[in-house]
């Protein structure tokens, strides 16, 4: 999507674009597929940065204006509410901010005073100097906050839905998803995330743009310290004037033909495993009303690379029902997303992946009905991702999901005609993948 | 172009950059950044919306400039002066 968005900047203003995706379909980390004639979303549970149609302010409204799209382009329906459940206690957000301090007042009144407290320095926080060094957001959260679990309830679904980096977050990082996530909040498109990958496609193309699908990128050539060509898997080869890349900054290097191996930038292994559950029935008629719920059965969460397959400790419940639609979507869904060790599953031999992944399924629901209604005799399909499944269709290695650890926040490479925009450039979420491309064809190749 | 065709042009372009905007009761006198949500993304947008169409070069010492509607008509007179208005 960063690529995308980066193409229709492009396009828009007349260059000659180009944008070339290995796979069958386009979106990288947040994409569709059909199985067993019915609809998937790929990575998306919901979108950040939630706005009412109309606003002037914030990242959304930046990004419909600078692709030229507009509020009914994205359709974006407002989430019903969401949880974050801890042993003993609950919070409840929605996309009000005023009703989670509410909650926050309610279930820790002894630490209202630091997490109002918090708030302002978020406020005041510039998180898009990128000039800024790095501080701890743990640090930073501890000093205003006492209570170790409100702490780790806050950091909860922050980490989840963007950290590369384990147990602890650039307080930068912090404050954007904080922002993303609490005060802007989720929606989602009626249609899912296809509404907004077809939309854009559309949009590129009749801007001029040319979109090959099933074009990977085997090698990127470069004479003198610049980019002269890509070489495509099938062995046609592409001279360019530029080149941005959205593959990760570790497996773009990889790219880089040379004599001596290119420096080795290091991919993040944090990732998950989802388990979809297709249902006969809208969970709301079972009495589950949340739009995500995320859980931790543990005193302490651990946002971590487990060493077990799937750290059954804590997890996301997704409901794509429980947004503010019209009218009610196809079939019940409920996806549960859990931190999986990349490593196993990546060395699993077929036969025997297989059935680890029905058994980690099964699992994982075990632990996610303690937190909603059992659902489990209602299910009609069921599908399975793992970190293999991600590295097989997006080629991120260790299937990994945000990206490496270590941000190159510039976009700059050894080459100096080859950029990297998305995951690895810094900015998260969906929306932020979206302005990492746009900031970056507006900062190198728009000038 | 006319100065008040070069103000619609510019109306034009500002209505393409930030639809969500009210323009009807733009100040001509006053910077834009006062009356609507302009930030340096989109400023800039102005600028490349200009090369797009009119195949302008505004150097970035000139941007001051364009900080209100009556500076930029001002500014693009000249420029704009044997240049025919554009679909």
């Amino acid at each position: 999507m960063s690529g995308l968005s980066a193409g229709v900047r492009l396009a828009y203003y007349e260059k000659k674009v180009c944008i070339l995706e290995r796979h069958t379909t386009i979106g990288g980390l947040n994409s569709f597929y059909r199985l067993r004639r019915r609809n998937y979303d790929v990575g998306l549970h919901a979108i950040t940065n939630y706005a009412e149609p109309g606003t002037k302010r914030g990242p959304l409204s930046k990004l419909l204006r600078q692709l030229r799209m507009t509020w009914e382009d994205f359709d974006l329906r407002p989430q019903l509410r969401s949880s974050i459940v801890f042993p003993g206690c609950r919070l409840e957000f929605t996309n009000q901010f005023n009703d989670f301090v509410q909650q926050v007042a309610e279930a820790f009144p002894d630490q209202i005073d630091g997490f109002q407290k918090l708030v302002e320095r978020i406020a005041g926080h510039d998180a898009l100097n990128l000039q800024r060094a790095t501080v701890s957001a743990r640090q930073v959260v501890s000093e205003y906050i006492g209570d170790p679990r409100l702490v780790d309830m806050i950091f909860c679904p922050l980490m989840f839905y963007g950290s590369a980096t384990p147990r602890d977050m650039d307080f930068s990082q912090f404050v954007i998803m904080f922002r993303s996530i609490f005060h802007e909040g989720f929606g989602r498109p009626f249609e899912g995330i296809r509404l907004i990958l077809k939309k854009l496609v559309r949009h590129f193309r009749s801007l001029g743009g040319d979109l090959r699908l099933r074009a990977g990128v085997s090698e990127i050539r470069h004479r003198e310290g610049r980019a002269t060509s890509v070489l495509l898997d099938d062995g046609t080869e592409i001279e360019t004037d530029n080149i941005l890349s959205s593959a990760g900054a570790a497996e773009t290097m990889r790219m880089i033909s040379s004599q001596q191996p290119p420096p080795e930038a290091v991919p993040g292994d944090i990732s998950f495993v989802e388990s979809i559950s297709v249902m006969d029935k809208q969970p709301s008629s079972l009495g589950h009303d949340q739009t995500i719920v995320f859980y931790c059965d543990s005193p302490e969460f651990h946002y971590e690379r487990p060493d077990v397959p799937v750290d059954l400790r804590s997890g996301i419940i997704c409901s794509p029902n429980n947004f503010d639609y019209s009218e009610p979507l196809e079939d019940g869904r409920i996806r549960i997303t859990a931190l999986a060790n990349p490593h196993y599953w990546m060395n699993l031999p077929e036969e025997q992946y297989v059935a680890e992944k029905d058994l980690w399924n099964q699992r994982i629901i075990a632990s996610a009905v303690q937190h909603i209604p059992d659902f489990r005799e209602h299910v009609v399909d069921t599908d399975v991702f793992t970190p293999r499944t991600i590295r097989r269709f997006t080629g991120h290695l260790n299937g990994c999901v945000y990206g490496a650890p270590d941000k190159s926040v510039n976009g700059q490479t050894e080459l100096s005609n080859l950029f990297l925009c998305g995951t690895d450039q810094g900015f998260l979420g969906i929306v932020g993948a979206m302005l990492s491309g746009i900031t970056i064809a507006n900062r190198y190749l728009l000038r | 172009m006319t100065a008040d065709q070069i103000r619609q042009v510019i109306l034009d372009i500002l209505e393409r950059i930030a639809p969500d905007e009210d323009l009807s009761d733009l100040d001509d006198a006053r910077p834009f950044r006062e009356q609507m949500e302009l930030d340096s993304m989109d400023f800039l947008d102005i600028v490349m919306e200009l090369r797009k169409m009119y195949r302008i070069q505004i150097p970035e010492e000139d941007y001051p400039h364009l900080n209100t509607m009556a500076g930029t008509v001002e500014y693009l007179t000249p420029l704009l002066k044997d240049v025919a208005v554009s679909a």
